[in-house]
């Protein structure tokens, strides 16, 4: 099922989805957004008239409010609809709903959902925009461009630079946005983490890309030593709590012990390495709270920058064209 | 009432017969085979089978009919609609209805169902172990008096090696043999796709080949000891298909059947989360892919069976991954083994005939089916090898409509189907 767009509209599904060249126009949109929430009146009339809804399936603070405000600052009408639990509870199908919300008119419908390919579902039957806020284990374009506006911001450029991701690789969407992204602007990606969450052919994500190039940008470490050392960019990631009946790793506290981000395993990367953190952080868990509160730690940079971001990201998606250079 | 098929080219594997042939029917049966120059018998309907292939009636041994208990999704009448649609003369309905089909009168009430609506023959599998929990050995004895012609737990394989060994010496005392859905599911929780590059692409969880592999496997070993028949349902991975073609060489009894759209996708068909990619087992990968087709090639794989599995549009119209697993087939099966595999040169036109209906006739006892030697009943496919359609999901007999195969180009199909002696479908 494909509908006819009534304007120019582009959907954000994804960063797999994007050319270098895509990514590079919408740091650059931001870059020019930055600004606007420095000035005392935080406003520009960029999208007056249109309306962007914040559709979330899964419980989130930070990413829902964070498009709100980056909404509100564009002068868009921000609805948020949040469903705590699935349509399914309700008898209504995801179809239903998109359904029922694109009759009344939105130009750009934020979506975050538990599971995986919801964006890309809903940008089939919907003439509003579709952006991704969150998919499953799938992706989080936003939060990858975050970290790649952060990383530039610190380093003056992605390409060449060396990025440790350590953590639970395989059920994160931020990895899988972060790999794609990176990796596509020329940084030399290394993952880690227990073996159970750190599946060995997890290199397959971009060997089609690996296989063009004849380099090899994404690497599987044994060890969490091994990406760290001599890197540009230690991105950590949340251990989400929730997965622990799962089993894949005996205890938090084993877990802190031989994967936790310790001052001790961060003076393996580069005197002027930086620290990430997709947030919210478990203290002491996958990182130590020296290390979290350190001049290292850019965490706070990357939840300002969010707001820029997404500012870019609604007027991209609503048709506005991408800033060049 | 007689009937003549006249000037079709015969092809049955089970009487070793490849050549042009007129059939006579009588009553049902096969009345004789006679040459074109003995011309009609008097009174005698003709139908002229002129370029077509005839073939024995086509055994579909794995379909969902989804009745009692699910009649949204398919009834035992739209379902035989569809299969004699697709040229199946005869399906075999998996027992996980609700009620589950563990004793002879739910047995009885499908195949009562069925011959009321007269279109293709029901030969229902009955359950392994009661309600198909895995647990104590269901009626089987009873169920094959009734009707039943093998037993399977299906998509609830029995996990327990030692209740799946007793089932296969019990089921090995009634001649029934015993299908598996083979899928160890301490390794899959949760998956909804192939395990691998694909699954980690999707940020879907995966069900590893090793899952079916562990089962297959240890189905084999069971076989050996028990002596039992075993047959492993819709085969999908490289592996499977290798274990069974040692079984084979070491002249065990084990058999295995592929579903079409196993021989046909793969796993990059998930790309854009369309629920109609959702099926257990998974799509595979395109090495798994050709395994089967040297499989199918080479003799190690047996049958073509649908595992037609239809579910309402409102259940599929669900995220991936809680939208229901399986994809209808009556219909497009025959459309996929001529498209992809006879005009692709993997199988010849014997091959075809003697997976879709000697070997299903073999494997489950069907006296006087999967043959037109004159005596056995006159269930009777004639197809068309070069008849170029499209199938159109709007146009299906079934009453679900989850196929990934919607306004796909076909070149070969089912014209006619005759059941029992009756032309139960012809195409416009």
């Amino acid at each position: 099922m494909t509908t006819e767009k009534p304007y120019r509209r582009r959907d954000l599904l994804g960063i797999r989805e994007l050319a270098a060249s895509d990514i590079i126009g919408i740091l650059d949109t931001a870059e020019n957004f930055r600004e606007i929430s420095n000035r005392e009146v935080k406003k520009v009339p960029a999208l007056r008239g249109k309306t962007v809804i914040n559709l979330f399936f899964e419980n989130s603070t930070r990413t829902r409010t964070s498009f709100e405000i980056a909404a509100k600052r564009l002068s868009a009408d921000a609805v948020n609809i949040s469903i705590s639990s699935s349509s399914v509870s309700k008898g209504e199908t995801l179809l239903d709903t998109a359904l029922n919300l694109d009759a009344m008119a939105p130009d750009c419908i934020v979506v975050r959902h538990s599971s995986a390919g919801v964006p890309h579902r809903l940008a089939e039957v919907s003439k509003a925009a579709i952006v991704n806020a969150g998919d499953g284990a799938n992706e989080h374009p936003t939060q990858a461009l975050l970290d790649a506006m952060t990383i530039r911001e610190h380093k003056g450029q992605i390409d060449g630079l060396s990025v440790a991701i350590v953590g639970d690789i395989v059920h994160s969407r931020v990895a899988r946005s972060n790999i794609h992204l990176l990796t596509k602007l020329g940084a030399n990606v290394r993952v880690a983490g227990p073996r159970t969450l750190v599946p060995k052919d997890f290199s397959f994500l971009i060997r089609d890309q690996e296989i063009e190039s004849g380099k090899k940008p994404l690497e599987v470490c044994d060890h969490v030593e091994d990406a760290i050392r001599d890197a540009d960019v230690v991105m950590i990631l949340r251990i989400q709590r929730e997965r622990q009946d799962a089993a894949f790793f005996p205890s938090l506290s084993e877990y802190s012990i031989h994967y936790g981000l310790t001052n001790e395993r961060l003076n393996l990367a580069k005197k002027d390495a930086i620290v990430l953190h997709p947030g919210p952080m478990n203290r002491g868990i996958e990182i130590a709270s020296d290390v979290a509160d350190s001049s290292r730690s850019l965490i706070l940079d990357q939840v300002k920058y969010g707001v820029a971001v997404r500012m870019a990201v609604l007027y991209l998606a609503t048709g506005g064209s991408p800033a060049s250079g | 009432m007689k009937l003549l098929i006249a000037n079709g080219h015969l092809i049955d594997p089970a009487a070793q017969e490849n050549t042009g042939m007129n059939i006579l029917v009588e009553d049902g049966k096969v009345a004789a085979w006679l040459k074109a120059s003995d011309g009609a018998p008097e009174g005698c309907e003709v139908i002229d089978a002129g370029g077509l292939l005839v073939a024995p009636g086509f055994i579909d041994m794995h379909v969902h009919l989804r009745e009692p208990g699910h009649e949204h999704k398919e009834s035992i009448a739209s379902g035989c609609a569809a299969a004699v649609a697709g040229g199946w003369t005869s399906v075999c309905p998996m027992p996980n209805t609700n009620p589950v089909n563990d004793n002879a009168a739910i047995t009885r009430y499908m195949i009562e169902q069925a011959e009321k609506t007269g279109l293709a023959n029901v030969f229902p599998i009955g359950a392994i172990t009661k309600s198909s929990d895995g647990s104590e050995l269901a009626e089987m004895g009873e169920m094959k008096a009734a009707g039943a012609v093998a037993v399977s737990d299906d998509g609830r394989p029995v996990p327990s090696a030692g209740i799946m060994r007793r089932a296969m010496q019990y089921a090995a005392d009634f001649a029934l043999p015993v299908i598996d859905h083979c899928e160890d599911k301490s390794l899959s929780t949760g998956g909804v796709m192939h395990e691998g590059k694909m699954s980690l692409l999707l940020g879907l969880k995966g069900l590893p080949a090793l899952g079916e592999e562990i089962d297959v496997v240890r189905d084999i070993l069971l076989a050996r000891d028990t002596g039992a028949h075993v047959h492993i349902a819709h085969i999908s991975t490289a592996g499977a298909v290798e274990a069974v073609r040692r079984a084979k060489n070491e002249g065990l009894s084990v058999t295995c059947e592929v579903a079409p759209h196993h021989f046909t996708l793969t796993d990059s068909a998930v790309e854009g989360y369309d629920t109609n990619t959702k099926m257990a087992p998974p799509l595979r990968s395109e090495e798994d892919r050709q395994a089967i087709l040297a499989g199918l090639s080479d003799g190690t794989i047996d049958a073509i069976a649908t595992d037609h599995a239809p579910h309402h549009a409102d259940e599929k119209s669900l995220e991936y991954d809680r939208a229901p697993f399986g994809i209808t087939g009556l219909e497009t099966a025959v459309g996929l083994a001529f498209t992809e595999l006879v005009h692709k040169g993997v199988i010849d036109l014997v091959r075809l005939v003697e997976l879709c209906s000697t070997n299903p006739a073999r494997i489950l006892s069907l006296a006087g089916r999967g043959t037109l030697a004159p005596g056995s009943v006159a269930d009777i496919t004639i197809l068309d090898p070069d008849r170029v359609w499209t199938f159109n999901l709007n146009d299906s007999r079934s009453k679900s409509k989850n196929s990934p195969f919607d306004g796909r180009e076909f070149r070969g199909r089912a014209v006619t189907t005759i059941v029992n002696g009756r032309v139960v479908f012809n195409v416009n």
